[in-house]
């Protein structure tokens, strides 16, 4: 089980999640905040130093006022990786982490060993659109997260607390502040995304109805040598739904990179 | 107490089987369904039922602003307002948006009222709103930005209006090395402000500042809760250490005036169960997008919209509630009497057209609500007790 902490970075104090030995592995959570210890970060940490922030905004954390768009983010996780003095990071974002992910790679790689950007949005493919999660209940959006829908049943019979149904308005708030409009992506990104200068693997669901399919390939298009690892009959949370072919996926990629 | 007449313009002729293929009258509603010739006549016809309530003898008109939907076709309600300010002479035109977070530059619209106060010779009213959530859906507006965007807009648009131009901006927002509003507004230092709310302690607070003073406008609420938050609007006032004047407090309510109570219910019936059930439906997440409320007020205000905005509701649940007033003139008046007795607003806003009331039907209850209840308000007050226990 992991060690949990609040730590504060440049005044904002955020919470914390870290567990295993070796190279650090920093994960960047996507939308729905990083409540739990889940059973892929259980299994990564069997190799690495796995560190599970929750975002500014978001789940436990504080929201500072300083936070207003994905940039801010990507610079406060500079300032983290320095003050934690992390270095040779395998950095990993899933989602709205993986947009994080790719623009903390585009401003400085220097600390990174490696980048893997799963299922992430940050982009537009013109004529592609992304699901709107700020459209659909709360019952839709579990549902169109997975393929196997038997998954989205059992997420659905959980009970919903009133800490559940706040923490959900308060993580819905902060997505909605980053990437209400344009939406979840930054029109400038790909002008950079060259620069990005480590290793990087995309990992996506062939069944992703939040950020289809061919977000992969155009992101593949911009980052020089970037692999592009799809996963079958899966949605757009790979690391929770096929979480053993995620971590493989994972672990096979640094394991070759680095 | 000042009455002003209120119009939606909704799209009347909306099919009321669209709901069986979609789950809004808003924003994902094809405008397929719209049929320009129908939205020609309606549009005029609106004009028309709000220049006869000037003729009538209401204090004021009243238009606002609502986008991509059938239940208000105002999306520019200065449109609306330009052509009324030529055609009556004496009542107010209060223009209840603009909704000042939708704006890329607020600066449009100090420019949009100055020119209506200035041809009206002074009969505007400013309204300022955020918009309903669904607003921002439709405009891509940020919602988790809506209530900065409207402090700051509102800041800009008052500097606009009351500082000697040029003067600079320097907002979170909006900047600008000039602002210099041509035409000046005609009223000094400038219109009424007048604050749409649906209910919201943040609003409340800020509309009751001493250095606004706004008059807080409730909107389509049901009585109960329009009690709690025009007491709200006093006890805030007293804290700030002044005491609020009725004109600082309104209601806006759909109203139906017929010769009978019987005849009323019988005639309104189909149109503002039409309203309720069918203009009015969305899903809540588009009525309440992430930011637009709170996060602290927003646990309440979902389980009570949840109540307002599905299900069928019957006319009978309706009156109850006090979101529709309907009646015959004694009943009305009665009604509006022991309200604002208890309540203490100043203004009434009845939304003498709503849903699909047809023109015959608007015409004959804006006469009959002018002809015998809004005289009997004006009697009250200028009646020497009365005046005299209101100072």
């Amino acid at each position: 089980m992991p060690k949990e902490t609040s730590e504060s970075f440049n005044g904002c104090k955020i919470r914390l999640m870290r567990a295993g030995q070796g190279a650090p592995l920093l994960f960047l959570h996507g939308g729905g905040g990083a409540p739990l210890w889940l059973p892929f970060m259980e299994s990564l940490s069997q190799h690495f130093d796995v560190i599970v922030p929750e975002h500014p905004g978001y789940g436990g954390s504080d929201t500072p006022d300083w936070l207003d768009t994905i940039g801010d983010l990507a610079y406060f996780y500079l300032d983290v990786i320095d003050a934690l003095n992390l270095s040779g990071v395998h950095l990993v974002g899933t989602s709205l982490g993986g947009w994080i992910a790719a623009e903390i790679a585009v401003r400085n790689c220097t600390k990174l060993t490696t980048l893997t950007l799963s299922a992430a949005v940050g982009i537009n493919v013109k004529g592609v659109p992304k699901g709107d999660l700020f459209m659909w209940s709360r019952e839709e959006l579990i549902r169109n997260l997975y393929h196997d829908q038997t998954l989205a049943e059992a997420a659905l019979a959980q009970p919903v607390t009133d800490a559940a149904m706040m923490a959900y308005a308060k993580n819905q708030l902060a997505s909605a502040k980053l990437g209400w409009h344009p939406r979840l992506y930054n029109p400038h990104l790909p002008k950079w995304l060259h620069r990005i200068s480590v290793p990087t693997l995309l990992i996506w669901g062939d069944n992703d109805r939040l950020v289809p399919l061919p977000h992969g390939p155009a992101y593949q298009a911009l980052i020089p040598g970037a692999q592009l690892h799809v996963i079958e009959n899966c949605g757009h949370v790979p690391h929770v739904e096929r979480a053993d072919a995620f971590v493989t996926a994972v672990a096979d990629f640094i394991g070759r990179a680095s | 107490m000042k009455f002003y007449c209120f119009h939606l313009m909704p799209y009347a002729a909306l099919d009321p089987d669209y709901d069986k293929t979609h789950n809004a009258a808003w924003v994902t509603l094809p405008n397929s369904y719209y049929d320009p010739k129908i939205g020609h006549a309606l549009y005029n016809r609106y004009l028309d039922e709000l220049e006869f309530a000037d003729a009538c003898g209401f204090d004021g008109v009243c238009v606002n602003e609502h986008h991509q939907n059938a239940y208000g076709l105002m999306p520019i309600p200065g449109v609306m307002a330009g052509a009324l300010a030529r055609r009556t002479k004496t009542a107010k035109i209060a223009v209840l948006g603009r909704a000042l977070p939708l704006l890329n530059n607020p600066l449009v619209v100090a420019e949009e009222f100055a020119m209506l106060d200035n041809i009206t010779g002074g009969r505007l009213v400013a309204g300022f709103v955020r918009g309903i959530g669904a607003e921002y859906h439709s405009w891509g507006a940020n919602p988790a930005e809506s209530h900065d965007r409207f402090h700051e807009a509102h800041d800009l648009i008052l500097q606009a209006w009351t500082q000697p131009g040029p003067s600079r901006f320097e907002g979170k927002y909006y900047h600008f090395e000039y602002v210099n509003c041509w035409p000046r507004p005609y009223q000094q230092p400038h219109p009424p402000i007048w604050i749409p709310s649906q209910g919201s302690r943040e609003t409340i607070e800020w509309a009751s500042h001493p250095d606004r003073r706004y008059t807080y406008l409730q909107t389509f609420s049901p009585v109960t809760a329009l009690a709690r938050y025009m007491n709200m609007y006093r006890e805030t006032a007293q804290h700030y250490g002044y005491t609020a004047t009725p004109q600082q407090v309104g209601w806006a309510v759909p109203t139906y005036c017929a010769e009978t109570d019987a005849k009323a219910v019988r005639e309104a019936r189909p149109h503002i169960e039409f309203f309720f059930n069918k203009l009015l439906r969305m899903p809540q997440e588009m009525l309440l997008p992430p930011g637009y409320l709170s996060l602290a007020s927003m646990q309440g205000v979902m389980q009570a919209k949840r109540a307002l905005s599905t299900g069928n509701q019957t006319i009978e649940d309706m009156m109850e509630k006090g979101v529709f007033l309907c009646g015959s003139p004694a009943t009305l008046r009665e009604k509006l009497e022991t309200y604002q007795a208890q309540i203490g607003f100043g203004y009434l806003l009845p939304a003498m057209h709503f849903g699909s009331l047809p023109h015959e039907l608007t015409c004959q209850s804006i006469e009959l609500f002018a002809k015998e209840v809004i005289p009997h308000f004006r009697a009250r007050e200028s009646s020497p007790a009365v005046a005299a226990a209101s100072a």
